[in-house]
């Protein structure tokens, strides 16, 4: 068993996890997340390793309901946003200058707002609520990818095989379907999965600050501004155990992403 | 050099015009009625009196009307009455900025003294289990939320060893001008901390890149076949040739900087910008909520701006150009 292998097993074995937690969340009773005051304020132990709220909530149970929520949101907005920065990437790089100049320009704009700042914008454009959060973190993430794919899709404009393909007379869009989409596929699923942990890191950020998801979901956000009224209580474990978990989620991500770049990186093929 | 700083400039003007368009019509895009937030929620509102009102605004003529006369009242300085704090917004943001710049300034100089000297200590000693360890600690730094490694600030230092208040940037039950300096500083440690905290790690990894490979090259190289020691190196190539990077990163990032800046005031109760930010968004206080919108956007294109004149300045070779 070589490397490569090695690695490969190791991102299905992510994935996994990944979607067990996914499908744990998505398929959950909704009894499991009901309030019982008989066992409300129960410090961490072993049936209830995370411990339970001041209304007797399980905070495991919501901690993984508000995982699973935020895995979809993150991959919706990614999806869409890496499918963004693929388009416009590919338009500044392979239309006239002046195209160029717009998108550089538009990216610039973009960057420009404070990413909290623009998502508190679009979220009071379209009337708060998960449908805001999902367009706020599509339009806002796709900006450096965009670059990436801009500064790569130059680099294979110029190579000979391009240069003899539109001698041999074939079409642009040809050239773009047969000879430069493909190159950009393994610069697509890396930025996609990298893009994953900022996407879900700000869906917990503006719902923590109020303009996300509605008060009654259990998502991360949610969850850990809610514990801020009873830290002073000394309810830690409110915000610890919940908060750790959405780092555990942003890893697992990160690992699949490097992993991967280093299973699609020719140079790596012999180790 | 000249020409390149004046296109520079009219660039930020026309990026910054821009954001003026885009913040004004996502506001008008907004399906929350303006009249019923300016009256306050839950006030019931006849409908000669919203005709009045609405006419009052200016909310009956066009989009394009409506923007040429907030452009050029904001031309001229006046960004509108605040709803919440009913002061005039620029006063708003005048004070507000003043308490965030000097949160964002602490946070930055910080982050950027410990992130550039982790930065050189990893690189220097690249693969080693010092490196390793640090830059785990990068990597699992960057991984982690803003507002919740404040929370677990706040409980390590405020709930558990009592050393910091729990809220707020003065003490309470005192009349505002009878705070003192050593009172807003001790009361900002734990948000500048906060904030650090979350953004070294991105200037030290890419210190950490950086000083890789000026180590990989061929001076550095023939400066240890002359003989010189690790120190050396370190003092007459090393530094020379990475700080200019580091300096530019952190001018660029100051996007970044002021959405943290947004997270960590909320946890602490800071009254900064970003707190101010989030109370517009809330209870719909538009005229402040575009008011921020732009000044943040001015404050992230000098940022960028900036970072290219330090290139341009210090680097010769962009100079020549």
């Amino acid at each position: 068993m070589n490397g490569r292998i090695k690695l490969i097993f190791s991102i299905i074995a992510t994935i996994t996890i990944i979607l067990i937690i996914a499908l744990v969340g998505i398929l959950m009773d909704e009894d499991v997340l009901k309030a019982d005051f008989k066992i409300k304020n129960i410090e961490p132990c072993l049936e209830y390793p995370f411990g339970t709220d001041w209304m007797g909530r399980d905070m495991l149970a919501r901690t993984v309901k508000g995982l699973s929520i935020s895995i979809v949101i993150g991959l919706v907005a990614s999806i869409v946003s890496a499918v963004m920065a693929v388009i416009i990437g590919t338009l500044a790089g392979t239309m006239p200058k002046w195209v160029d100049s717009i998108l550089g320009w538009l990216i610039d704009l973009v960057m420009g707002i404070p990413h909290l700042v623009l998502l508190i914008l679009i979220s009071f454009a379209v009337g708060r609520g998960i449908k805001g959060v999902m367009i706020g973190i599509a339009v806002t993430h796709w900006t450096s990818l965009a670059r990436l794919v801009r500064s790569e899709v130059l680099q294979i404009r110029n190579e000979f095989y391009i240069k003899l393909s539109k001698k041999l007379g074939k079409s642009n869009i040809y050239i773009l379907k047969n000879h430069i989409l493909p190159h950009l596929l393994p610069q697509f699923i890396i930025g996609l999965v990298l893009l994953f942990p900022h996407a879900i890191l700000h869906e917990a950020a503006v719902t923590f600050l109020g303009f996300g998801l509605p008060p009654e979901v259990p998502a991360i956000g949610i969850i850990l501004s809610e514990s801020m009224k009873y830290l002073s209580a000394g309810k830690w474990h409110l915000a610890l155990f919940p908060g750790l978990s959405l780092v555990a989620i942003v890893l697992l991500f990160e690992h699949i992403g490097s992993n991967i770049k280093k299973v699609l990186d020719p140079y790596n093929a012999q180790n | 050099m000249v020409s390149k700083i004046i296109k520079k400039i009219l660039r930020l003007i026309s990026l910054e015009l821009a954001v003026c368009i885009t913040v004004f019509v996502l506001i008008t895009l907004s399906p929350i009625d303006p009249v019923q937030s300016y009256v306050g929620a839950g006030v019931a509102v006849s409908p000669e009196q919203r005709e009045n009102i609405a006419e009052y605004w200016g909310l009956n003529s066009s989009l394009e009307d409506r923007f040429l006369s907030w452009g050029k009242s904001i031309l001229k300085g006046d960004f509108g009455t605040s709803l919440i704090y009913r002061r005039p917004v620029i006063s708003v943001i005048y004070e507000k900025f003043a308490s965030s710049i000097a949160l964002m300034g602490t946070a930055w100089i910080l982050s950027s003294l410990i992130g550039y000297s982790l930065g050189i200590i990893m690189g220097v000693n690249q693969d080693k289990p010092l490196d390793r360890i640090i830059k785990s600690i990068c990597i699992l730094l960057s991984s982690t939320p803003t507002f919740w490694v404040g929370l677990l600030v706040l409980i390590v230092f405020s709930v558990n060893l009592g050393w910091f208040p729990i809220g707020l940037s003065v003490p309470s039950g005192i009349l505002s001008s009878e705070v003192r300096l050593i009172d807003k500083i001790y009361h900002m440690i734990l948000p500048a901390l906060t904030l650090s905290l979350t953004s070294f790690a991105a200037v030290a990894l890419h210190t950490r890149e950086k000083v890789i490979t000026v180590l990989e090259s061929d001076y550095v190289l023939f400066a240890k076949a002359r003989g010189e020691s690790q120190m050396e190196i370190i003092q007459g190539h090393l530094i020379r040739n990475t700080i200019i990077p580091t300096i530019t990163m952190q001018f660029a990032s100051f996007s970044e900087l002021f959405g943290g800046s947004v997270l960590v005031e909320q946890v602490f109760s800071y009254p900064g910008l970003g707190q101010a930010a989030v109370q517009a968004g809330l209870r719909s206080d538009i005229p402040l909520l575009l008011g921020i919108a732009i000044f943040s956007a001015l404050f992230v294109f000098l940022g960028n701006f900036i970072a290219d004149l330090v290139y341009g300045l210090v680097d010769p070779k962009i100079k020549e150009i």
